[in-house]
């Protein structure tokens, strides 16, 4: 399932937090979107997923899309498993039905969070949380995968298990999927594509040797970095110091 | 481990239908205590011979059908009521302190009826029913005040919980007004319908708070997993398919329903809508098709054991049954927080 943005804006009141991003996503890929804070990476999501008005197109084709905000802490007396079940919420009627369970159960077991099913979601620590939001987008379906900041307050342990295991997914399911990070390192490892903003315009988009370079990088964040290959092949991005 | 989590998600649901089975059970029992208990001090043989149809003293049936039926009925309705009315208003601003009484729209029913007590002689209605349809109509004002709040763009729960309590001040500010323009009787017949009474209570009126809510229950349980979904936040509930504005605004008019007609009959009852959602949470979690009728359960049950309070009190006399639920509410709160507090 392939999406193709062109010169898609976003406005709230008169601030323009995306501006003219044309870019196309390909299936079985993951593209990661990084930039500052207020780069306008959050909004082009929700506008891809539909849920804010935006100027441009937005080519969807038929894709059903999966989209997963920010974590934030959630009160609510429900068990990971009905949360993973109201990922089926357009098909769920008053009685459950089979098919609805079998998709949440098989989405908790891909992502290996079976156990977890009965636990109250406030009972969970981040990683886990994220898991379960994770398996919810996943039992709803999706052929296109949106995922805002999957990895924000998880240690670096969570944070590798969540990425590789969405970049697995990914390949599995040959979804569509962007997900937006700030570890630029975690950018470099586990993304096939980096698409880098500033002030809500697309800066570069490509390979991540080919955005994740300093001088691009000084632009968007204001910093000197040194870009390095580590011991595994992957780029790896030391930050030095603030431009003067 | 096949089918462990679905398994496991029966069990738990099983449960729950057993917790709700339970409440009923003790729902029947304070039903049968409510009819039992009164100032007439009638024998419990006496009773049942009269609700078997078989007692030969008028008196007896007229007090057992006439009054002592009517107002343990009107507990069993308004309390579900006001219970159902509370769960969807926490689910609705995602605030466990939300209920129809601490966001205003009893108080707007209690200015309604006020001002139907001052004015209501000018109108063609006897007054047996223009306080009523007065109170029902001001908490209908009071809803839409907050829900109109919620269709601002960028209406935040945060926005309409601000919104409730402001209308909750405003409302009483103005019944302030009222109770400072009336005579002392006037003023004597509002304080006291805002100390909320079921001794008003007949079969008419309790058939009209009962089809209130066997129409609006179903019709919120058609909405139970969109409902459910709510919980998560509105981001996340608008990106698994929810219509947020529309569904809290169909919510908003359940609530106003079912506000409006249990108040009206009985005055201002508080803590039954705030505390029966947060009984029946603890007990069957937060699904809405088992938290919607738990707390009406729940809150039943709550304003049925109050309305046995009341009459045991002083022995011979009725209670106003507002201040025996807030006088029991509030400890019972007190000690949920303390529970709820431990469990996290």
């Amino acid at each position: 399932m392939t999406v193709a943005l062109r010169n898609v804006s976003v406005l709230y009141g008169k601030r323009r937090a995306v501006s003219d991003v044309t870019l196309s996503l390909a299936a079985g890929e993951v593209l990661a979107v990084v930039g500052p804070n207020g780069s306008g990476k959050s909004s082009l999501l929700r506008a891809i997923a539909g849920l804010i008005a935006h100027g441009g197109t937005i080519d969807r084709g038929h894709a059903a899309v999966g989209y997963m905000p920010q974590d934030h802490a959630i009160r609510a007396a429900l068990t990971a498993f009905e949360i993973v079940l109201l990922g089926r919420l357009r098909s769920l009627s008053f009685r459950v039905g089979e098919k609805d369970l079998a998709a949440a159960q098989a989405a908790m077991r891909e992502l290996g969070i079976e156990a977890l099913s009965g636990r109250r979601i406030g009972e969970l620590s981040g990683g886990q949380r994220q898991l379960v939001f994770m398996a919810q987008v996943l039992a709803g379906d999706p052929t296109v995968l949106l995922l805002d900041e999957p990895t924000g307050a998880l240690d670096i342990a969570h944070q590798l298990q969540v990425l590789a295991l969405l970049r697995e997914v990914t390949r599995q399911r040959h979804l569509t999927t962007l997900v937006v990070l700030h570890d630029l390192n975690a950018a470099a490892r586990h993304a096939d594509r980096v698409a880098l903003l500033d002030g809500g315009r697309l800066v570069e988009t490509g390979c991540p040797a080919g955005v994740l370079r300093p001088d691009l990088l000084r632009l968007a964040f204001g910093v000197e970095t040194a870009v390095m290959t580590g011991p595994d092949g992957h780029l790896v991005v030391v930050p030095l110091g603030v431009c003067g | 481990m096949s089918g462990s989590a679905i398994a496991g998600w029966r069990v738990a649901n099983a449960r729950r239908m057993l917790a709700s089975l339970a409440a009923s059970g003790a729902l029947v029992t304070c039903f049968a205590a409510d009819i039992a208990t009164g100032p007439a001090m009638l024998s419990p043989a006496a009773v049942l011979r009269s609700l078997a149809g078989m007692a030969s003293d008028p008196m007896l049936d007229a007090i057992v059908w006439s009054l002592r039926l009517p107002i343990a009925m009107m507990a069993v309705v308004v309390g579900a009521a006001l219970g159902i009315s509370g769960a969807v208003m926490q689910t609705i601003l995602n605030n466990p302190l939300a209920s129809s009484y601490t966001l205003g729209i009893s108080a707007g029913a209690g200015f309604g009826a006020a001002l139907a007590i001052l004015f209501g002689a000018a109108l063609p209605v006897p007054q047996a029913w223009s306080v009523p349809i007065a109170a029902f109509v001001f908490a209908g004002v009071a809803c839409s005040l907050v829900a109109g709040v919620g269709r601002m763009r960028h209406a935040t729960p945060e926005l309409l919980v601000l919104a409730g309590i402001a209308c909750l001040f405003l409302f009483q500010a103005l019944l302030s007004l009222l109770q400072f323009l009336a005579s002392p009787e006037a003023l004597q017949q509002i304080v006291f319908w805002l100390f909320g009474s079921l001794q008003r209570s007949s079969s008419a009126k309790v058939a009209i708070v009962g089809v209130v809510l066997t129409v609006v229950l179903p019709v919120l349980l058609t909405d139970a997993w969109r409902l459910t979904a709510l919980q998560l936040g509105d981001e996340r509930a608008g990106a698994l398919g929810v219509r947020v504005g529309s569904l809290r605004l169909r919510a908003f008019v359940a609530v106003s329903l079912l506000t409006g007609a249990a108040v009206a009959f009985v005055g201002t009852i508080g803590f039954i809508g705030l505390v029966a959602p947060h009984v029946a949470r603890m007990l069957v979690g937060e699904d809405q098709r088992h938290l919607l009728p738990a707390s009406a359960l729940f809150g039943a049950l709550l304003l049925s054991a109050a309305s046995v309070v009341s009459k045991l009190i002083i022995p011979g006399t009725v209670f106003p049954i507002g201040i025996v639920t807030a006088l029991i509410g509030v400890p019972f709160f007190g000690w949920l927080i303390a529970m709820s507090g431990r469990r996290s």
